[in-house]
C-alpha cells in the first residue's frame, strides 16, 4: 500500500518522500527505521547512527546462532537476558545464553550474531562476571570479528559519572574488531524496563527478518522472575521496625519486618528485597511551593500518557533528591534561565554542582520562567527502587521478609538531608504502614545448602544482613557444618548487629567461628580485613577445603580492601605470585566460590 | 562433719573445682563475641573483687533491639579502714575516667568502687590498682571482707594503732591463691595449682561472706553489732589495751522468709590487743567448719552462732585458742553516725565531709570530684572513707587547710551546716541502675525524698534535728537498715518497706511499721509521726527511742524476733 494525506499523518511533501524511499527499503531497513522511530521517541538514550557508528544490513541466513552474554551484580541484566533468550526460542532460533566470565573466549571466533547486555558497576567498571572478558577483549589476544552481527544493551543509573560505561565499551570495541553492529546500542538508566523491552523488540525484529511472518514474536515481555515488579509492585504491611543501634550509637540501622502473606512471593538467601520509596513530603511540599505549582493539577509521567497529580507524581514517580549530568541538560532547555544555560556548557561545573544537590536547590539557584508541571516527565528521572539484602530465612518465616536498613541523614549545602528510602523508613514507617516492594533474586549471590561445603561470610555494618538470612535458613534446615562469619562496625556496645543471634547460633553450632572488629573501640582502627589478615593460615586452609567466600556491603572501601587482603593472604599463605594468587581468586570467581554483593 | 556432702549448695563444689578461684575466667575475658563471662565464672570472680552487672536501665530496650545486656563490671577496691593516700585517690579518680562511669563509690564498708568497666578494660584496671598498692582481692566472695575501722581524727595515735591491727588482721585473713595474680597482673602460672594452698580457707573457702569492724568507743559508727566480728577498743587512759569481742551480726534477710533476719552481734568476752589477729582467725575457722554449707541464705555466722548458742561458741573458740576470753570491759557508744566539719588533732587538721550516699560526682554546680582531685593534687595527709559513706581529709596543715577551704569553696561544695539533721546522718544503697539484687531505687531516690521530708521537720521547727535515716533497695541490707531509726527498704518499682525504732547508737534493731507503701503514704505517715515527735518527745529524746516509747513499734535486741506481728502493720 503507498501512503496518502488522508490515511496518514503526514502532509503532501512528506506522503511524496516517503512513498519514493519505503518501497526501496529491505525488511530490515524497515525494522530498523521502526525502532530507532520508537526508541528515539521523547528520550534520548538511543545512539542514533552517525557516520561513526553505522549500522550495515547483516550477513544473512537463518540458521545463524544467537550468542548472549550478559554482564550482571545485581541481576537485572541476567534476567533481562535469560528473557531474550526464551523470546529468540520461541521462534526456534539457536541461542546460548550465558555471563560473560563464563564464556571461552577461543569460541568467539565461531559467534555468529552476539548480544550484550550489561551493567556497569564500581566506577565505570564491568560487572564482577564479565571482569576477565572484558580485560580478553581489549587485550592484545582479541580475535577479529568480521563475521560477528552484534548489538549492545547497556543498563545503568545516570548519576554516576561513567554511565553505562561498560556497555559503551563492548559496543565500541566489538566495531574496532570488525563485527557488524546490527542494532544501536541502547544506553537505560535505573528504570530501564521500557527500553530494554524496546531493544529486545527490535533486535528480534532484525534478526527474525527472513523467518517469515508466521512465527512472529511475541511482543511483550513477560518477567519469567515472578510476577510483581518494578512496575508492579506489592503493597505489603511492615509488621516491625525496630532500631538496632544501641543508646549512645553514632549510628542508626533499623531492623525491619515485613509481611508477605498472599503474595506468593519466594526467596533464597542472598535475594534482595526491592522497595519503590516516597519522596518526603515536606520536600515535595517546598518544591510545589517554590514553584506555586496546584498540587491537583494532573500532569502525564510517561510515553503512555498515565497521568497523576503534581503532588502524586513528585512524591511517587519522579527523583526530586538528585540532580544528574542528563537531566540538568534536559531542564535547561526548559527553565528558560540564562545561567543555567551557560552551567550546563561546562561539564566540570555541573559535575561539581550537581554533587549533593537536590531539584529544590536547583529551582532556587536557577530560577525556572514558567515552568508547565506537564513538562517534567522530559527531564526527571523516574525513583529508581531501593534494594535491601533480604536478612531472613524463607524457610523459617515464609510469610515474612526482614531488612537491615542503614539511616542516612546528612547536612550538604546548608540542608539536613536524609535518604529518599532509608529516610522515609526511619521518619515515616511505623508497623502497620505499607510499602510497594517486590523481590529481587539475586543470582550471583547463592549459598550452598550442605554441611560439606565450608562458607566464609564477609559483611561488616549492614553487609551482614544476608548472612543472617542464610544461618537462619541453614537452622531452620538443621544444616551444621563449617561457618565462618567476620562482622565489623563502630562500637561493640552499640552496633553488635543481632548480637543474641550470632551467639545463639554459635551455641547451638550453626555457626562455627565469628571474628569481630569494632573500628571505634581501640586507638588504632580495625577493620574485617585486619581480622582475616590475623587468621589468615586458618582461613587459606579453609579455601583449599573447598570453602566459598562471600563479600557483603560497603563497595567503595571495604569490598576493595578485602580483595586486596585476599590476594595478599592467598600469595603469603600459598607461597604465590601476586599474579598466581589473582589467577587463584579468578578460578574461585569461576566455581562460583568467590561472591560478593557489594553496594 | 556438719554439713551432708550429698546436700552441698552448688557453690561448694564451683569453688571445690574452681583450682583455687582460677575457673574459666581468663578465656571468659578473652572471648570477643559477648561482653560478660560465664554465669559459673561471675561467682568466681567476686572472689577476685569484681561483680558482673549489666545498666538495668537500658535492659529491656537492648533486648529489644537483639543487643545482649549492657554488661559491665563493678570493682571494689578493699582499704582497711578505708584510709587513703593523696596517690591513691588520682589513681582511682583517673580509672573512673578512663574506664568506669566517670564517678567513684564510697562504700558503706569504707572501701571504693568503680561502676560501668568493661569486660575488656578489666585487666589494666586491675593493674592499675594494684600499681598503687591497693587491691581488689577479697573485696567480695566467701572471705573475710574489707576489715572496717573507725577513722577517728580526733585521737591520732590511737587510730594509728586501732588502723595497724585492723591492717593486720585483713592481710592475715587475705586468701593466698595465686588465681589473682596470674589472671590479673601476669604472674607467670602455678603449673599445678595442687602445690597451693588456702592455710586458713581450705579449697572451698567459707560457706558464705564474713565481715569484721572495729569500732572506737564513743563512736559505733563501723555498726560494731552488725558485723559477723565486731571489735570494740579498749582504751585505758587513751592507751588501746584490747578488745570487746562481738559475734554474729547482720543485716540481710529475705522477704516473707522468717529463716532470714537481721541480727546484732552479741559480746563474748574481751580479748587483749596482742592476741586479736589469733582470735579472729580462729573465729573464722569455727564459722568454716561449723557454717551452712548447704543453704547460702542460713550460711553467714550469725545463723551458726544463733543454731549451736553463745556459750558453745566461747568453748570451741577457748579450744582452738588453747585460752579463754574474759569478761567483756566496759564501753560507752553515743551514736554511728558522722561528726562533720573541721576538727583540729596533734597540730594537723581533719575534714569530715558529707559525701551524699558516698558518690564523688561532678554535677554543675557542685563538682565534687574535680575539687577532690584538686585536693588530692596539693594535700599531704590522706583520706579516709567512714563507714556512713563519707570522706574525712585528714592531717591537713593549716596552710593547706586554707588551700583546702579556697578549692572546696571554688566547686560549690557547700558547708554542711547547710544540710539537716538528717541527710548529714543518711545512708543509701547503690541499688539501680547497676545492683542486680535491687527491688527499687534508692541511691537515686533517697536525696529528693528527705527533700520532701525536709520540709516536714522545717514546719515543725526541728530541722537540725539528728534523725537516722537508711534506704535500701532490697532486703540484703547493704545500708545497714535494720539499724536504723527510719528505715526504707525496697520491695518493687516506687515501693518499700518501712522500719521504725532503731536506736541512735546502733544497738537495737528497728521492726517493720508499714509494708510496700510509696512515697505518698511514705510522707503521710511520717507527717503524723514528726508532729508526735515534736510536741511530745521527752528531753534529748532520740526519735527512735520516742516511736519505741510510744509503742509505735515493738523494741527489738534480738533478730530472732524481728519478724514477730510488729504493732504498725494492721
Ligand atoms: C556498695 C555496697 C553498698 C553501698 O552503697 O555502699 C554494697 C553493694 C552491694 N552488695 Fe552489699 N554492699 C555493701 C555493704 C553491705 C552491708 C553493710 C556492711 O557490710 O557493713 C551489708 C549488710 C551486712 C551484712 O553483710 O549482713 C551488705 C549485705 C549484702 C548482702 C546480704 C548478705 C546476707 O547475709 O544476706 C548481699 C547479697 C548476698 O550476699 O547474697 C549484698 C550484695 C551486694 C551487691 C554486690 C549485689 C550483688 O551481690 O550483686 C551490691 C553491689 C551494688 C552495686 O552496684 O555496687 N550485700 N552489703 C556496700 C559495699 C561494702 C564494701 O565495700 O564491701
Ligand atoms: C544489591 C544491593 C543490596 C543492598 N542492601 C542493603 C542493605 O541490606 N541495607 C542497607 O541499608 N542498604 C542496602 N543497599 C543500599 C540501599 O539500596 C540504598 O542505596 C540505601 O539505603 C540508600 O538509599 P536511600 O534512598 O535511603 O538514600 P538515597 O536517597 O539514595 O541517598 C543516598 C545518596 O545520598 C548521598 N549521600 C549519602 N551520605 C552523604 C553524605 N554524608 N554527604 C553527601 N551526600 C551523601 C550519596 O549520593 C548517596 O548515594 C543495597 C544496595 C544494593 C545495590
Ligand atoms: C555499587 C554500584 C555501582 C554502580 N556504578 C555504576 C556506574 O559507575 N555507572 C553506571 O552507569 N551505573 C552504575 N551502577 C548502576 C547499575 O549498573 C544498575 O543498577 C544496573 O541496573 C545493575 O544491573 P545488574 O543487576 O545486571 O547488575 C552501579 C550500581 C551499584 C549497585
Ligand atoms: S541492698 Fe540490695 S539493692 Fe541495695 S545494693 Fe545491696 S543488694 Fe543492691
Amino acid at each position: 500500500m503507498t501512503l496518502q494525506v488522508v490515511n496518514s499523518p503526514f502532509d503532501e511533501k512528506q506522503t511524496e518522500i516517503l512513498n519514493q524511499i519505503l518501497p526501496t527499503l529491505t525488511d530490515a531497513q524497515k525494522n530498523w527505521l521502526a525502532g530507532y522511530l520508537a526508541a528515539s521517541q521523547g528520550v534520548t538514550n538511543v545512539v542514533p547512527p552517525t557516520p561513526t557508528v553505522e549500522t550495515k544490513e547483516p550477513v544473512q541466513t537463518s540458521t545463524r546462532t544467537v550468542t548472549i552474554l550478559f554482564g550482571s551484580e545485581t541481576g537485572n541484566s541476567q534476567a533481562l537476558a535469560e528473557q531474550l533468550s526464551t523470546q529468540l526460542k520461541e521462534i526456534n532460533r539457536d541461542v546460548t545464553v550465558s555471563c560473560m566470565d563464563d564464556f571461552k573466549p577461543k569460541k568467539l571466533k565461531e559467534v555468529e550474531d552476539l548480544l550484550i547486555i550489561t551493567a556497569t558497576h564500581g566506577e565505570g567498571d564491568p560487572p564482577d562476571n564479565a571482569i576477565e572478558f572484558h580485560e580478553f577483549l581489549h587485550g592484545r589476544k582479541a580475535p577479529k570479528l568480521d563475521n560477528v552481527n552484534f548489538s549492545v544493551l547497556s543498563l545503568g543509573d545516570e548519576s554516576y559519572e561513567f554511565f553505562c560505561q561498560t556497555g559503551k565499551d563492548f559496543d565500541k570495541r566489538l566495531e574496532e574488531l570488525g563485527a557488524t553492529r546490527i542494532h544501536p546500542r541502547v544506553d537505560c538508566d535505573v528504570d530501564y524496563e521500557e527500553l530494554a523491552e524496546e531493544w529486545a523488540k527490535e533486535v528480534i525484529a532484525t534478526l527474525q527478518k527472513d523467518a517469515g511472518a508466521t512465527n512472529a514474536p511475541t511482543t511483550t515481555v513477560t518477567p519469567t522472575e515472578q510476577t510483581f515488579s518494578k512496575s508492579n509492585p506489592y503493597t505489603a504491611e511492615v509488621l516491625e521496625n525496630i532500631v538496632l543501634s544501641g543508646k549512645g550509637s553514632n549510628k542508626e540501622t533499623r531492623h525491619i519486618e515485613i509481611s508477605l502473606e498472599g503474595s506468593n512471593f519466594q526467596y533464597e538467601p542472598g535475594d534482595c528485597l526491592a522497595i519503590n520509596p516516597k519522596n518526603d513530603p515536606a520536600l515535595v511540599a517546598a518544591i510545589i511551593e517554590e514553584l506555586k505549582w496546584n498540587p491537583e493539577q494532573t500532569i502525564p509521567i510517561n510515553k503512555q500518557g498515565e497521568i497523576r497529580s503534581v503532588q502524586e507524581a513528585l512524591t511517587s514517580i519522579f527523583e526530586i533528591t538528585r540532580l544528574t549530568k542528563g537531566s540538568l541538560e534536559k531542564a535547561s532547555t526548559y527553565f528558560q534561565n540564562e545561567k543555567l544555560q551557560q552551567l550546563v556548557q561546562n561539564s566540570d561545573e555541573v559535575k561539581a554542582y550537581i554533587d549533593g544537590r537536590d531539584l529544590l536547590d536547583l529551582i532556587i539557584d536557577y530560577p525556572p520562567e514558567q515552568l508547565d508541571p506537564t513538562t517534567i516527565m522530559h527531564f526527571m528521572r523516574k525513583i529508581p527502587a531501593r534494594q535491601y539484602s533480604i536478612s531472613s530465612s524463607y524457610q523459617a518465616n515464609p510469610d515474612e521478609v526482614h531488612l537491615t536498613v542503614a539511616t542516612v541523614k546528612y547536612q550538604a549545602h546548608g540542608r539536613d538531608r536524609s535518604g529518599v528510602c532509608s529516610g522515609e523508613i526511619s521518619d515515616r514507617i511505623k508497623p502497620g504502614d505499607q510499602l510497594n516492594v517486590y523481590v529481587h533474586k539475586n543470582p550471583n549471590f547463592k549459598f550452598p545448602m550442605d554441611e560439606a561445603t565450608p562458607v566464609i561470610m564477609i559483611g561488616p555494618g549492614t553487609g551482614v544482613a544476608p548472612f543472617r538470612g542464610y544461618i537462619e535458613e541453614r537452622e531452620e534446615l538443621e544444616l551444621k557444618g563449617k561457618t565462618w562469619l567476620f562482622f565489623g562496625d563502630q562500637h561493640f556496645r552499640t552496633d553488635f548487629l543481632y548480637q543474641v543471634d550470632w551467639q545463639r547460633w554459635i551455641q547451638q553450632g550453626y555457626l562455627t567461628k565469628m571474628d569481630v572488629a569494632f573500628s571505634r573501640d581501640t586507638d588504632e582502627k580495625v577493620y574485617v580485613q585486619h581480622r582475616m589478615q590475623e587468621k589468615a593460615k586458618e582461613l587459606f586452609e579453609w579455601l583449599e577445603a573447598g570453602a566459598h567466600l562471600y563479600v557483603c556491603g560497603d563497595e567503595k572501601r571495604m569490598a576493595k580492601d578485602v580483595h586486596d587482603t585476599l590476594i595478599s593472604i592467598i600469595s603469603q599463605e600459598g607461597n604465590l605470585s601476586e599474579e598466581e594468587a589473582k589467577e587463584y581468586i579468578n578460578q574461585l570467581k569461576h566455581e562460583k566460590r568467590y561472591q560478593r554483593d557489594v553496594y | 562433719m556438719v554439713n551432708d556432702p550429698k546436700k552441698l549448695d552448688p557453690m561448694e563444689k564451683l569453688k571445690d573445682e574452681s583450682r583455687y578461684l582460677r575457673g574459666t575466667i581468663q578465656e571468659g575475658l578473652d572471648d570477643p563475641i559477648t561482653a560478660a563471662i560465664s554465669e559459673d565464672d561471675t561467682k568466681l570472680l567476686k572472689f577476685h573483687g569484681s561483680y558482673q552487672q549489666d545498666d538495668r536501665d537500658i535492659r529491656d530496650e537492648r533486648r529489644k533491639q537483639k543487643l545482649e545486656p549492657a554488661y559491665q563490671f563493678m570493682l571494689r577496691i578493699a582499704i582497711p579502714g578505708g584510709v587513703a593516700t593523696p596517690e591513691q585517690w588520682l589513681a582511682t579518680d583517673d580509672l573512673a575516667e578512663a574506664y568506669g562511669d566517670n564517678t567513684i563509690k564510697l562504700t558503706t564498708r569504707q572501701a571504693f568502687q568503680l561502676h560501668g568497666i568493661l569486660k575488656w578494660n578489666l585487666k589494666d584496671t586491675i593493674k592499675t590498682i594494684n600499681k598503687v598498692s591497693m587491691t581488689t582481692i577479697a573485696a567480695c566472695g566467701d572471705v573475710n571482707r574489707n576489715v572496717m575501722c573507725n577513722p577517728n581524727p580526733y585521737q591520732s595515735d590511737v587510730h594509728q594503732e586501732v588502723q595497724d591491727w585492723a591492717q593486720a588482721i585483713s592481710d592475715h585473713l587475705s586468701p593466698k591463691t595465686g588465681a589473682y595474680h596470674e589472671i590479673w597482673l601476669d604472674q607467670k602460672k602455678v603449673i599445678d595449682s595442687k602445690e597451693e594452698v588456702e592455710p586458713i580457707y581450705g579449697k572451698t573457702y567459707l560457706p558464705r561472706k564474713f565481715k569484721i569492724g572495729i569500732a572506737v568507743p564513743p563512736s559505733n559508727d563501723i555498726d560494731v553489732f552488725s558485723q559477723d566480728i565486731g571489735l570494740i577498743a579498749i582504751l585505758e587512759n587513751d592507751q588501746l589495751q584490747g578488745f570487746n569481742i562481738v559475734v554474729g551480726g547482720g543485716m540481710g534477710s529475705t522477704h516473707g522468709n522468717t529463716k532470714t533476719y537481721p541480727q546484732l552481734g552479741k559480746i563474748a568476752g574481751y580479748a587483749p590487743k596482742e592476741n586479736i589477729v589469733d582470735v579472729t582467725e580462729k573465729i573464722v575457722t569455727i564459722q568454716r567448719d561449723y557454717g551452712n554449707r548447704s543453704d547460702r541464705k542460713n550460711a553467714r555466722f550469725k545463723y551458726t552462732i544463733d543454731r549451736y548458742g553463745l556459750d558453745w561458741f566461747k568453748q570451741e573458740l577457748a579450744e582452738r585458742l588453747g585460752w579463754e576470753l574474759t569478761e567483756a570491759k566496759d564501753y560507752k557508744f553515743d551514736h554511728n553516725g558522722d561528726r562533720y566539719g573541721w576538727v583540729k588533732g596533734k597540730n594537723r587538721w581533719h575534714l569530715t565531709l558529707f559525701i551524699e550516699n558516698g558518690r564523688v560526682k561532678d554535677e554543675d554546680g557542685y563538682q565534687l570530684r574535680t575539687a577532690l582531685r584538686e585536693i588530692a593534687h596539693i594535700h599531704t595527709g590522706d583520706f579516709r572513707l567512714t563507714p556512713n559513706q563519707n570522706l574525712v581529709i585528714a592531717n591537713a596543715t593549716a596552710q593547706k587547710k586554707k588551700k583546702i577551704i579556697e578549692i572546696l569553696e571554688s566547686y560549690g561544695i557547700q558547708d554542711e551546716k547547710k544540710y539537716s539533721g538528717l541527710r548529714k546522718n543518711s545512708i543509701a544503697c547503690v541499688a539501680l541502675p547497676t545492683c542486680a539484687l535491687a527491688m527499687a531505687e534508692s541511691e537515686r531516690y533517697l536525696p529528693s525524698l528527705i527533700t520532701k521530708v525536709e520540709d516536714i521537720l522545717e514546719a515543725e521547727g526541728i530541722k537540725d534535728e539528728e534523725i537516722v535515716i537508711r534506704m535500701s533497695g532490697c532486703p540484703n541490707g547493704c545500708a545497714r537498715p535494720a539499724l536504723a531509726e527510719v528505715a526504707f527498704i525496697g520491695k518493687a518499682p516506687g515501693k518499700y518497706n518501712m522500719y521504725l525504732g532503731g536506736s541512735f547508737t546502733g544497738d537495737r534493731l528497728n521492726q517493720l511499721y508499714r509494708e510496700n507503701i510509696g512515697e505518698e503514704e511514705i510522707l503521710a505517715i511520717l507527717k503524723e509521726l514528726i508532729h508526735d515527735f515534736a510536741q511530745n518527745r521527752l528531753d534529748k529524746e532520740h526519735f527512735g527511742d520516742f516511736v519505741v516509747r510510744n509503742g509505735y513499734v515493738k523494741e527489738v535486741y534480738d533478730g530472732q524476733q524481728f519478724h514477730q506481728e510488729p504493732k504498725g502493720v494492721l
